[in-house]
């Protein structure tokens, strides 16, 4: 079966500053995976280049067995256009950390508009999918209402909404529940979790270790750039081999 | 108390008629400097450096010269080299070119001041950097950018009067000439700037609305 | 194209004494206007800041009025319109305290935004170490306000300075009469007018480059204090 997303090689620097330094990964459809590691470790540089929001220095990304973000020809690769390269984002579903929501919009509009406006549907159907959308993340009474209003957990369950209708192949979570008050991270990891046991396929950065023990079938661990240990959750968060891992979790796990 | 009612009556006429050209001169302006504005403001962000470049010597001549210069040689110095222009539309070039310079900025400033975000959010649900504009920041770059268009607006009513200089029938016009028929310096002035000032004050009060929501959406 | 040019070097000897007698009366005129609108606006802002309510209104009520007409109307006033109640004044010194009233509304309210901008707790720090509040104010709020302050009010300085060019109509000898005069005795508008933009814009470009630097500057400091 081919793998829904593959990651070959991938280098990433800004300036001189190199914060990928040549990661392959792969996830196959239905795969839940989590991605942990310290500050600095590129885990969201790495996520942000599997839908080109940041460009990749070298490496390959493949979507569903098609190359993303570039084209090749004979041998030699070129960068997409914004537009194609517009076609394929909308495949894959982000979650931000800042959630990001238009503040112009109520919540209806801000899950609909990229339906009408990506994928040219009737605004009957989008604001149906919207509605769908919205029930699904339990946020269907505030249908109407604009982000300003909402608490930060019932934005970021907007957010999530937002990406959901694009019917995404990928859904891709950079740090959910970071930028949340603690009492409010409980109703959006309980959302992720319901997508999760849906069988989404879905890659998570976060720092919610428990929860990443509850939610992914696997976990990489990033340091310095690299993959420093991956597998399932029952190895890598409860008896990890590298040592710097061991660290970090219990530095971590430590306040409890 | 009749006869302050029956001056204002007699004086007031001729000021009202300058008032219409006032109005006038400001509307038209503002279209200009902000269709200028707008097009400029957007060929910043992505146009070729030769095209940014020419953007921004335009922007620092007309925002370090006068405006009142910058009419005169639109009125006078045209004239001389063949091409007559009548004293409004020369108004409405002058200023509106001046504006233009103004508004770029705000315009860009406005658009540099949406978060970085919302631009990210749009492009993740696969917008292209084109719709991403015009659905989810131009709109919120309008929020932003309300309050320093609306000081510019009013900044350019009171701007027209000096186009009195080049004869336009607006208020400051109308009033010198009532000052050398009736010699009534003081009064007319005088209702000369509470015009301007009744003009001027809805826009300002509207203004400040858009200032204080600015402040609830922080 | 090289005959436009070339009537520059040929009236230069009888033009340049002029207009550079009538810069200096520019630079006078916007230094003038300047030092009163920042004097008055200061007043101003204080006064509608304070617990006066008298003050306040009166304070306010002045502001939105320099702000709702423009400065020609107020130097006509000045000029012209005094002079039947006796009070003639010369079209130097109408200029000046025309432009520098009109402008003192704009600048009392940049005072007013930066004086507020400064967290209240401040004032509250003073008080308590046994300052008076005047002592606060003129050595933690003032000192502090400043830098919301500075790069309006050097842009105030800039229009300032381009404002000047109105006096002409009160006829006040600067740059934009006489350069009118010479256009008008020499039937050269064109020439003189642009020379008369391009001596403006050498006298403000340095001071928007300048503006702009310390405003850079100022949002690299504290970045709290910005609303």
């Amino acid at each position: 079966m081919e793998q829904l997303l593959q990651v070959e090689g991938l280098h990433k620097s800004f300036g001189s500053l190199d914060v990928l330094m040549g990661v392959d990964m792969a996830l196959e459809r239905g795969q839940k995976t989590a991605i942990i590691g310290p500050s600095g470790c590129g885990k969201s540089t790495l996520l942000r280049c599997i839908n080109y929001m940041e460009i990749p220095t070298s490496g390959h990304i493949h979507l569903d067995g098609e190359l993303f973000g570039e084209k090749k020809a004979n041998d030699s690769f070129t960068r997409m256009s914004e537009k194609e390269l517009a076609v394929q984002r909308a495949q894959i579903g982000m979650v931000f950390q800042g959630f990001y929501l238009w503040p112009h919009l109520n919540a209806r509009d801000n899950v609909a508009i990229s339906a009408i406006k990506v994928r040219g549907m009737s605004k009957a159907a989008a604001y149906e999918l919207a509605e769908d959308m919205l029930e699904k993340v339990h946020m269907s009474h505030k249908a109407d209402e604009f982000p300003e209003r909402l608490s930060g957990g019932q934005q970021q369950r907007v957010a999530i909404a937002r990406a959901l209708a694009q019917e995404p192949k990928l859904m891709l979570f950079d740090e959910p529940t970071s930028a949340l008050d603690p009492e409010l991270i409980g109703e959006v990891l309980k959302v992720i979790h319901e997508l999760a046991d849906e069988g989404r396929s879905m890659v998570l950065v976060t720092h919610e270790i428990r929860f990443a023990r509850d939610v992914a079938d696997r976990v990489i661990f990033m340091g310095d750039g690299v993959i420093v240990e991956e597998g399932p959750p029952s190895e890598v968060l409860e008896n990890p081999k590298n040592e710097r891992l061991r660290g970090f979790l219990h530095q971590i796990i430590k306040p409890e | 108390m009749l006869e302050l009612l029956q001056k204002i009556y007699d004086l007031g006429g001729p000021l009202l008629l300058g008032a219409v050209t006032t109005v006038e001169i400001t509307v038209l302006s503002f279209i200009v400097a902000l269709s200028i504005g707008l097009l400029f403001a957007l060929l910043k962000l992505g146009a070729p450096k030769p095209v940014v470049w020419l953007i921004n010597v335009y922007v620092e001549v007309f925002r370090n010269t006068p405006v009142l210069a910058q009419v005169f040689i639109i009125y006078f110095g045209l004239a001389h080299t063949g091409i007559q222009v009548a004293a409004i539309p020369a108004a409405v070039i002058g200023l509106g070119l001046n504006g233009g310079a103004i508004l770029t900025e705000i315009i860009r400033a406005g658009l540099a001041a949406v978060h970085k975000g919302q631009r990210e959010a749009a492009l993740s649900v696969g917008m292209t950097p084109w719709t991403s504009l015009r659905f989810i920041i131009l709109p919120q770059t309008w929020r932003i950018t309300l309050p320093p268009m609306g000081n510019y607006a009013i900044a350019l009513l009171k701007d027209t009067a000096v186009v009195s200089a080049i004869a336009a029938p607006e208020i400051m016009f109308y009033a010198r000439n009532l000052v050398t028929s009736t010699f009534d310096t003081t009064f007319i002035y005088i209702l000369a700037a509470l015009l301007y000032f009744a003009l001027s004050f809805p826009l300002a009060r509207m203004v400040n609305h858009f200032e204080q929501r600015q402040r609830a959406w922080q | 194209m090289i005959e436009f040019f070339a009537v520059y070097p040929e009236n230069w000897a009888n033009w340049w004494p002029q207009i550079q007698t009538a810069m200096l009366v520019t630079v006078q005129l916007t230094v003038c206007s300047f030092a009163l609108a920042a004097v008055v606006g200061l007043l101003l802002a204080l006064g509608k800041l304070s617990k006066i309510r008298m003050l306040r209104m009166f304070c306010s009520g002045y502001i939105e009025v320099a702000r709702g007409v423009p400065a020609l109307a107020v130097l006509f006033l000045l000029y012209y319109g005094l002079v039947p109640t006796g009070l003639v004044l010369d079209a130097f010194v109408a200029g000046f305290i025309g432009l520098g009233l009109s402008a003192a509304g704009y600048i009392a309210e940049v005072f007013r935004a930066g004086i507020e901008a400064v967290h209240k707790g401040q004032r509250e720090a003073a008080l308590s170490v046994g300052m008076t509040p005047m002592k606060s104010f003129r050595y933690i709020i003032l000192p502090q306000a400043m830098r919301i302050i500075l790069p309006p009010l050097l842009n105030m300085l800039i229009i300032l300075l381009k404002d000047t060019s109105i006096c002409s109509l009160i006829s006040t000898p600067e740059l934009m009469l006489r350069t009118k005069d010479l256009a008008m005795m020499s039937f050269l508008p064109m020439h003189l007018f642009l020379l008369a933009a391009l001596m403006y814009f050498l006298m403000s470009w340095p001071l928007s480059i300048m503006t702009r630097r310390i405003e850079l500057r100022m949002q690299h400091g504290k970045k709290s204090l910005t609303p």
